[in-house]
């Protein structure tokens, strides 16, 4: 599933990113670009950040930013974004991420396997390591292919 | 045993926090009804135990819900997640 939907139009690398803010920002852009989301999507994430805090913060260095299906979402995707500096969330367990995966999706069942996906991805270590330190998409490709 | 899992938008690190708790109570061999809800439907959600990370538990505790509450740093350890999911349901007489 995750091989199938993180092509690797959808995957880019930053150097740095000046605050969390341009992180969301660069971790939508993919998504925008193929037109599976609306703007108003991206203001939706900053919106439930204001009301929430960092929540979307899942794991040391990973970020899901995420909104409503109702928020501008097209049809299910995912995009990943490295920050290879890492910037930092307010999330003191958590920070610097340098992972970010945006999740939209269109309902409340269809991502399901995404994300089961997703935790495993997250919990192997290794894989997280080697994709904050890929040097180019292909690199990060090869290693989702495995999911 | 109901346990809530409770996350902003109800459908996102909520769903991941729910799928790792099924295994988790599975193992422990306790029956639970684990489903996920987002922040602003939780107040009006009757069950044990609610689930969440800091910014979502703190906003849990400023609503009086009624039931154990569970914090979690992050959401991909399941050994701390195991821990203190343990504690609540000991505390609860279900363990």
């Amino acid at each position: 599933m995750l091989k199938k939907m993180l092509t690797e139009d959808v995957i880019r690398i930053h150097e740095s990113a000046e605050n969390w803010q341009q992180s969301i920002e660069f971790a939508c852009q993919a998504l925008l670009d193929n037109g599976a989301i609306e703007p108003s999507y991206v203001d939706a994430i900053f919106r439930s950040h204001q009301e929430i805090g960092p929540y979307y913060v899942v794991g040391p260095g990973i970020a899901m930013p995420h909104a409503r299906p109702e928020d501008g979402v097209n049809r299910l995707s995912l995009s990943l974004t490295v920050i290879k500096q890492g910037v930092n969330f307010d999330n003191e367990e958590n920070d610097p991420v340098k992972l970010l995966l945006t999740l939209a999706a269109t309902d409340s069942v269809s991502h399901v396997e995404a994300i089961q996906q997703l935790v495993e991805l997250f919990m192997n270590e290794e894989h997280i390591e080697a994709i904050c330190n890929a040097s180019d998409t292909a690199a990060v490709r090869s290693i989702v292919e495995q999911y | 045993m109901k346990i809530m899992v409770v996350c902003g938008n109800g459908l996102g690190t909520s769903l991941m926090m729910e799928m790792s708790i099924k295994t988790i109570v599975k193992n422990l061999a306790v029956t639970a009804d684990v489903d996920h809800v987002d922040l602003g439907s939780a107040k009006g959600t009757v069950c044990d135990i609610f689930v969440g990370t800091k910014d979502i538990t703190e906003q849990l505790v400023a609503q009086n819900v009624e039931g154990e509450i569970v914090t979690l740093d992050n959401m991909i350890d399941k050994a701390a997640m195991k821990e203190r999911l343990s504690e609540a349901l000991t505390k609860l007489g279900a363990l």
